[in-house]
C-alpha cells in the first residue's frame, strides 16, 4: 500500500532577526490511508509548524526544505499554482479556532460550495449547493437544508468545527490534518468531534493526522503516534507500544506527568524546551534528561527500533524496562 | 471540621444583556449563576467543574466581591461580606486572593516582576522591606530571587504562573481563588505548578477554590468537588466518591466524556454521548436545566426542578432520576 503522505527529511526554519529559528530539523514519516498518525509534543516542539509548512501556508519568512509528497506531488518547492490544486483536494486542513477560518458575511452552506466549485469545474452552481448540504448533514448538523443559509456567528463552537470538517471532506482529500480540533471545546462537544472524525476516516479512507498536546485524545484516537521535542521526532510506535512501553524518557516523562490514580505527587519534567534559535548538540532533550550522559552531547539521535518502538535516544536500549 | 473558612449560601448571580431587535433595544437577563451554595474547610480544596458557561468562573468572582452578587450570602471566616462597605472590604481582601488563567495577560508587561510582586503589598501599605519579602515569595514558588528584576516577557509560561502565586501570597492570605491555573499550560509543566499549589496549601494552611475544567486534575488536586451546568450545582461531593459514584447523568456524561490516556480502556469503555450544545442561559430549560440533553430525561425532569439532596447516593445530586451504575473509567 503506498502512503497517502510521504515526508523526508523535512525542514522549516524561519529567518528573524534575531537569527534563524529552526523549528523543524528533518523529520521523516509516512501516513497510511485510513489511518490516524497522532503527532504529540509541547508547544514549541514543532508539530503544527511542520504540517504547516507541508500545506504552503507559513509565509515568506519560512524556509521550508526535504520533501513531503501527496501521491506523487511533490508539495515543497512546489508553485503556488500546485499548492492551491492541492490544497482542499488532496490535503485539506482543520484548525483549533473555526470562526477565524470562517468568512463571517458569507453563508456557510456557499462557503462549503465555494470548495467544491473550486476545485471540481464540471460541477454547477445548484450541485454544489445541493452536495454543500448533503455533506453539513454528513458531519452532523441537523437540519441541513436550515443551517447551510445561516452565518457563523449563529452556529455553536462545535458546529463551527463540524462545518471546518464538511470543508475539508468536500473534496474527498487523502489526508485530513486536524490541528488541535477540539482543544478549544467543552469535553462532551470534544466528544462529538472525535466520534465525526473517526467515523469519516473508516467511511471515506482518509488518512488523518490529529496534532495534539491531549495524551487522552491521543489514546482514544490514533493508531500509531509520533512524540516529537524540538523539532525532531524522538519516538514512534503504535499506540498501545507508546502508552504502555514507551522507551524514550522525553515520553516517559510526558506520561508520568499526568495525574492519575494513586499519584499522590505528580512528576513534572524539569527546566523547559531548549531556544530553537540555537538548539543543542546532540539530543535537545538531555538537559532535562535524567539519564543523560556526555554521549547524548554527540550526534543527533536518529530513529532507531528498540523494543516496542522506534526511539530516537542513545540510551534507549540501556535503560530499564517499563510497562 | 473547624469552622469554614467560605460559606456561600444560595449566591446568585444576574447579569442583564442587550441584544438589538430591529431598532429596539431589548434587555434579557441572563442567570450565570442560580442558587449556589458551598462550603470550604480550613486547609480544604474545593474544585468547581463544569464547560464553559456553566458559571464556575462568575462563582469565583461573587465570593471575592469582584463582581456583586444579585442575591444570596457569602461568609468569609464568619463574616458576610455581601452588603459590606468597600474599607472593610480591603482590609479582608488581604486574606482572600486570585490567580488567573493567563499569566501573561494578568502581569503588566512594563512592570518588573518584582514591583508586580509588591504592588499588593504597596496598595495594602504594609509596612517594611518590600524587596526582602518580594525575594523571600520568589523562592518560595521556586524561582530565584534575581528573578524580581525581569519582566514578564522574559519568563516561560510555568515560570509566569508561579509569579501569579507569588503576587497571590503577598499578603498572606488564608483562601485562593484559583481560576484555571494550569489550564493554559503544557503537561510537563503543569505538574510542577499542581504540586506547587499542593505544597503551598500544606505548607501555608491554604484554602482553595479551584476552577477548572479538565476533571482529572481537579480530581486529583481537590477535597471536595461540585459540577456545575447551566449555573446550578448538579452533583457535590468529596473528590474520590464523585469521580466513582457519580449519580447524577451530567456528572456521568461528563466523565465518560474526557479522554484518558489508556488506549485499551479507551477502545473498550462505554461513551454516554450527550447530543448538541449547552443551551442558552439567557433562556434555560424549564425544570431541570440539564433536560434538554439528558439521555434518561423525563416528563417531570421539565415541569419539576429537582432539589440538590442526597438521594441515597451518599452526596447531594440534583436529579429526580439518579443512576447507580458507575460509568467504567479510571481503570488504571
Amino acid at each position: 500500500m503506498s502512503a497517502a503522505l510521504s515526508v523526508r527529511d523535512l525542514r522549516v526554519s524561519f529567518k528573524t532577526l534575531l537569527g534563524t529559528v529552526q523549528a523543524v530539523r528533518g523529520i521523516n514519516f509516512d501516513v497510511e490511508p485510513g489511518e490516524v498518525l497522532g503527532v504529540v509534543g509541547e508547544s514549541g516542539s514543532g508539530k503544527s509548524v511542520s504540517f504547516l509548512g507541508i500545506m504552503g501556508l507559513l509565509g515568506r519568512s519560512a524556509v521550508i526544505e526535504g520533501s513531503a509528497k501527496v501521491g506523487d506531488v511533490e508539495l515543497v518547492g512546489a508553485s503556488p499554482r500546485t499548492m492551491r490544486k492541492v490544497r482542499g483536494s488532496e490535503m485539506a486542513m482543520i484548525f483549533q479556532d473555526p470562526l477565524s477560518a470562517l468568512n463571517p458575511v458569507h453563508r456557510v452552506g456557499a462557503q462549503v460550495a465555494e470548495m467544491l466549485l473550486a476545485h471540481q469545474h464540471d460541477m454547477t452552481k445548484a450541485q454544489a449547493r445541493a452536495r454543500a448540504i448533503e455533506l453539513l448533514d454528513i458531519v452532523g448538523i441537523p437540519q441541513p437544508d436550515q443551517r447551510a443559509r445561516q452565518y457563523a456567528h449563529e452556529f455553536s463552537g462545535g458546529m463551527r468545527q463540524r462545518v471546518m470538517i464538511a470543508m475539508a471532506i468536500a473534496n474527498n482529500p487523502k489526508v485530513l490534518i486536524a490541528d488541535e480540533p477540539t482543544t478549544a471545546l467543552d469535553v462532551t462537544v470534544q466528544a462529538q468531534i472525535l466520534e465525526v472524525i473517526d467515523r469519516i476516516r473508516k467511511e471515506m479512507g482518509t488518512a488523518v493526522v490529529l496534532i495534539t498536546h491531549d495524551l487522552g485524545v491521543v489514546a482514544r484516537m490514533a493508531d500509531r503516534v509520533q512524540v516529537m521535542y524540538a523539532g525532531r521526532v524522538v519516538e514512534r510506535g503504535d499506540v498501545h507500544s507508546i502508552f504502555q512501553q514507551p522507551d524514550h524518557p522525553y515520553t516517559r516523562g510526558l506520561l508520568h506527568s499526568l495525574p492519575g490514580l494513586g499519584r499522590e505527587r505528580l512528576t513534572p519534567i524539569p527546566g523547559a524546551p531548549p531556544n530553537m534559535l540555537q538548539p543543542p548538540s546532540g539530543c535537545a532533550f538531555r538537559a532535562r534528561c535524567a539519564h543523560a550522559t556526555e554521549a547524548c552531547a554527540g550526534e543527533l539521535p536518529e530513529l532507531v527500533s528498540v523494543r516496542r518502538t522506534e526511539t530516537a535516544c542513545v540510551r534507549a536500549t540501556e535503560l530499564e524496562v517499563i510497562s | 471540621m473547624s469552622d469554614p473558612v467560605l460559606e456561600v449560601t444560595n449566591l446568585t448571580k444576574n447579569f442583564t444583556v442587550k441584544s438589538a431587535k430591529g431598532l429596539r433595544v431589548i434587555r434579557r437577563t441572563v442567570q450565570a449563576v442560580s442558587d449556589v451554595s458551598l462550603t470550604i474547610g480550613a486547609g480544604q480544596t474545593v474544585g468547581l467543574v463544569g464547560e464553559s458557561g456553566s458559571g464556575k468562573t462568575t462563582v469565583g468572582r461573587c465570593v471575592l466581591r469582584l463582581i456583586e452578587p444579585t442575591s444570596g450570602s457569602v461568609k468569609f471566616q464568619g463574616e458576610e461580606l455581601v452588603g459590606m462597605k468597600a474599607e472593610q472590604l480591603r482590609g479582608l481582601r488581604r486574606q482572600m486572593q486570585i490567580v488567573f488563567q493567563d499569566p501573561y495577560a494578568s502581569l503588566d508587561p512594563k512592570m518588573t516582576v518584582g514591583a508586580s510582586i509588591a504592588e499588593p503589598l504597596d496598595i495594602q501599605k504594609v509596612p517594611g522591606n518590600h524587596s526582602d519579602r518580594v525575594a523571600e515569595l520568589l523562592e518560595l514558588v521556586g524561582l530565584a530571587p534575581d528573578h524580581a528584576r525581569r519582566f514578564p516577557h522574559e519568563f516561560s509560561g510555568g515560570q509566569r504562573q508561579r509569579v501569579g502565586v507569588a503576587r497571590a501570597l503577598a499578603l498572606n492570605p488564608s483562601f485562593i481563588v484559583l481560576d484555571e491555573p494550569v489550564s493554559a499550560l503544557d503537561v510537563s509543566i503543569q505538574a510542577g505548578v499542581v504540586n506547587l499549589l499542593q505544597d503551598l496549601q500544606s505548607q501555608l494552611g491554604l484554602s482553595y477554590l479551584f476552577i477548572a475544567h479538565d476533571l482529572s486534575v481537579v480530581r486529583h488536586i481537590s477535597d471536595m468537588v461540585a459540577v456545575m451546568y447551566l449555573g446550578k450545582i448538579m452533583e457535590v461531593g468529596p473528590a474520590e466518591d464523585l469521580y466513582l459514584r457519580a449519580a447524577h447523568p451530567y456528572t456521568q456524561a461528563l466523565l465518560s466524556a474526557v479522554p484518558e490516556p489508556d488506549p485499551v480502556l479507551e477502545r473498550e469503555r462505554h461513551r454516554i454521548m450527550l447530543q448538541g450544545d449547552v443551551p442558552s442561559p439567557i433562556n434555560p430549560p424549564s425544570g431541570c436545566r440539564f433536560r434538554t440533553r439528558c439521555p434518561i430525561a423525563q416528563e417531570r425532569c421539565a415541569q419539576e426542578e429537582p432539589a440538590l439532596v442526597d438521594r441515597g447516593q451518599g452526596h447531594p445530586v440534583a436529579c429526580h432520576f439518579p443512576q447507580s451504575v458507575p460509568v467504567a473509567v479510571h481503570a488504571r
